[in-house]
């Protein structure tokens, strides 16, 4: 399977074939860009949230075993069942073993990112059991076969014809609908039946209060809560670095979380749970993930302070013009490509090389995660451990020891200039990739070094 | 009297004299002692950039002999200034780089802060569109960031305020990266290009006769489109502009 991922290099020259779909895409993801700088620049105080929410983050990290511990126990009082899987099989399983509990086949699920990145779909569906998403935008890509290309807006890069198409093919919209209005009251209806239908909802979870043992959802469609109130079983599915210590530090991440995501001031639906209602069931799934290793790594502790709010993405020049699928993981855009290759070195080697470090990551990001800086440094990693390219490999000792010799680089600055002068189609050609769309810079009469020797003799 | 060791990149070296120059007379003017160490190459980014920056050791050496003695170091270049700010160490001389990683600068932040030059008899008429470098802008602060809820400031705007007949265009997207990268714009050529043309474009719609920035690369890479698209527009390093007369 890995050997035959592409690239996001190649999936990205896929993807700008269409040049006006990629000027849509960015200009979309720009739009809410500027959405958020809006809503951001109304509150005076938004770089010390920032740095606030940074803060505790970063304390929560140093303390995690502590706070989940005490979190379990407060859950546990307040009578919900807690479950620690290690990894995304063991999440899986033990989300299928709740269910064939209950003899329960289908399940209605809100947004969560964590069991995109468990693969829970799939999962389910061999073992027979039928998910569906109940978020707008998920249950749209699910429509489609496709993943998520955002964490907050799943479908972001499907146009709304392309939506109505769907909804004629499995909703029984007429053909050629493609009005919003229209196409949001026709999912309305097919999810108002899944909800009123559904045993199990499972839900994903954006905080959980250690001091309290409850745990916050947020969305706008409240999607959550219609499945959570419906259902006899109620699971709730989060990574281990989703604890805060008390419920009043929610004050400071529910004001940076949609303000950053969409430019709202607060998300439609921030839904607090603490205990099951009479009669139903309440779990919470604690998955580590490889969240523990991430943990270790001193220079990359950091990327596990995300929110999922994709400001990130919003922002990320290569992002909007690649669009979320290029980055073949879960979680795409700046954020994925500093959590991917913690799960695999090899098969996400390419995404920390997808970014210019221009660095507006970083300074978008709610929770001050140093992106860019993440990115430069999985190079370095991605290099040692031997996952670079070797043609790669030779150039940069070629170009290392020329530029190691002031000798070595005059001559080698001179030939290459007397080539490109001499005889251009040497070099403009098509295996040269910056000149397929690019000319060549001319050629001076003389290097700096030349004209400066002459100045000062 | 100070002195000014001046670090010239690689490829403005071979590339764009132009540049070097520009910068090495407005220094001149400024009556300020400098002088061109003509053993350096390179400050090690290109191969840092790529994830071989255990192999930049020489490169890192050779620049500590090059530039140690000097009281302040400036280079036209944001990107390789802030790389030497950031990344420069090395086995034998770690004291000497630590020292250089403080007494580097870009030109713009030079002239600006440490010169404070409020008077620069410059003339260039024409209407000039301002790329923001993203390494000098949100890596040494030459300007403030959009993303940030903070007060604005632009150093190279101080400076270009001061030419005379120059107008500056405004800019839909006025900090948004060129894509050139490094070896961004060969490993990803498909984004990088189209991150370059939404870039030349903003400034072409604006009516930008010159391009100008602190970063040559940037200009490189939009120049490179601009020759091919058969534009008429050019690109200037800031240097170019401040010293022409």
């Amino acid at each position: 399977m890995s050997g035959a991922t592409k690239t996001h290099p190649e999936l990205s020259e896929t993807f700008n074939q269409d040049e006006a779909r990629v000027d849509w895409h960015d200009e979309t993801l720009w739009w809410i860009r500027q959405k958020r700088d809006k809503s951001a620049g109304s509150i005076p105080e938004w770089e010390t949230l920032r740095e606030k929410a940074s803060q505790i983050k970063d304390h929560v990290l140093s303390e995690l075993a502590g706070y989940l511990v005490s979190f379990e126990e407060n859950a546990k009082a307040n009578g919900i069942i807690v479950h620690w899987a290690a990894d995304a099989l063991e999440h899986n399983q033990i989300v299928h073993s709740i269910l064939e509990k209950h003899g329960i086949s289908q399940m209605v699920k809100s947004k969560s990112m964590l069991t995109e990145e468990c693969h829970l779909n799939e999962y389910l569906e061999q073992k027979g059991i039928g998910v569906i998403d109940s978020d707008l935008g998920e249950r749209i890509v699910q429509l489609a076969k496709e993943p998520p290309s955002h964490i907050v807006l799943p479908c972001i890069h499907k146009k709304k014809e392309e939506i109505g198409d769907l909804f004629h093919l499995h909703l029984g919209v007429p053909a050629g609908t493609s009005d919003p209005q229209i196409l949001t009251e026709a999912a309305r209806q097919h999810l108002r039946e899944t909800f009123l239908t559904r045993k199990a909802a499972l839900t994903g979870v954006n905080f959980a209060i250690a001091e309290t043992g409850e745990f916050v959802v947020c969305t706008n469609e409240g999607n959550a809560d219609m499945g959570a109130h419906l259902a006899d079983v109620h699971i709730a599915c989060m990574g281990i670095e989703k604890i805060i210590p008390k419920r009043k530090h929610l004050g400071v991440f529910l004001r940076l979380l949609a303000r950053s995501a969409t430019g709202q001031p607060v998300t439609t639906y921030s839904s607090h749970f603490k205990k099951p209602r009479k009669g139903q069931e309440m779990h919470i799934v604690l998955v580590d993930n490889g969240r523990t290793v991430q943990m270790g790594r001193e220079d990359f502790r950091a990327s596990l302070k995300c929110i999922r709010c994709g400001a990130c993405m919003n922002t990320c020049p290569v992002y909007r013009r690649s669009g979320g699928h290029s980055y073949h993981y879960a979680i795409s855009g700046p954020i994925g490509a500093i959590l991917a290759p913690n799960l695999d070195r090899e098969k996400y080697a390419d995404l920390p090389f997808a970014s210019t470090l221009c660095g507006s990551c970083s300074n978008v990001c709610p929770v001050k995660i140093d992106i860019h800086q993440q990115l430069y440094k999985w190079r370095q990693v991605i290099v040692k451990e031997g996952y670079a390219a070797s043609s790669k490999k030779l150039s940069m000792k070629l170009m290392t020891f020329t530029l190691s010799s002031p000798g070595v680089y005059r001559t080698a600055g001179k030939a290459g200039r007397w080539v490109l002068k001499h005889i251009p189609f040497a070099v403009n050609n098509q295996f040269n990739p910056w000149y397929k769309q690019r000319e060549m810079p001319a050629v001076p009469k003389e290097s700096f070094g030349e004209w400066y020797k002459k100045e000062n003799q | 009297m100070k002195k000014v060791g001046l670090f010239i990149p690689c490829y403005v070296d071979q590339f764009y004299p132009g540049a070097g120059i520009a910068t090495y007379q407005l220094l001149k003017k400024l009556g300020l002692d400098v002088t061109y160490p003509t053993g350096q190459t390179c400050c090690g980014q290109p191969m840092a950039n790529s994830g071989f920056e255990h192999l930049t050791q020489g490169c890192n050496q050779l620049f500590v002999d090059n530039f140690a003695e000097f009281d302040y170091i400036v280079s036209p270049s944001g990107s390789c200034v802030l790389h030497i700010k950031e990344h420069l160490h090395t086995t034998h001389s770690e004291n000497q780089a630590a020292e250089i990683r403080t007494k580097v600068y870009e030109l713009v932040e030079f002239l600006v802060d440490i010169v404070k030059v409020k008077n620069l008899k410059a003339r260039f008429p024409h209407k000039v569109g301002l790329h923001q470098s993203c390494h000098g802008q949100r890596g040494l602060y030459l300007s403030q960031m959009s993303e940030l809820v903070a007060p604005g400031f632009s150093k190279p705007l101080q400076l270009l305020s001061q030419v005379e007949g120059l107008e500056l265009i405004t800019l839909k997207r006025g900090d948004e990266c060129c894509g050139f990268g490094g070896t961004f714009c060969v490993v990803e050529e498909a984004v990088s290009v189209k991150m370059g043309k939404d870039r030349v474009k903003d400034h072409l719609v604006n009516g930008a006769e010159y391009i100008t920035g602190a970063d040559m690369s940037c200009l490189m890479h939009m120049e490179g489109i601009l020759k091919r698209e058969n534009s008429q527009v050019k690109v200037l390093h800031i240097a170019e502009i401040l010293n022409a007369e």
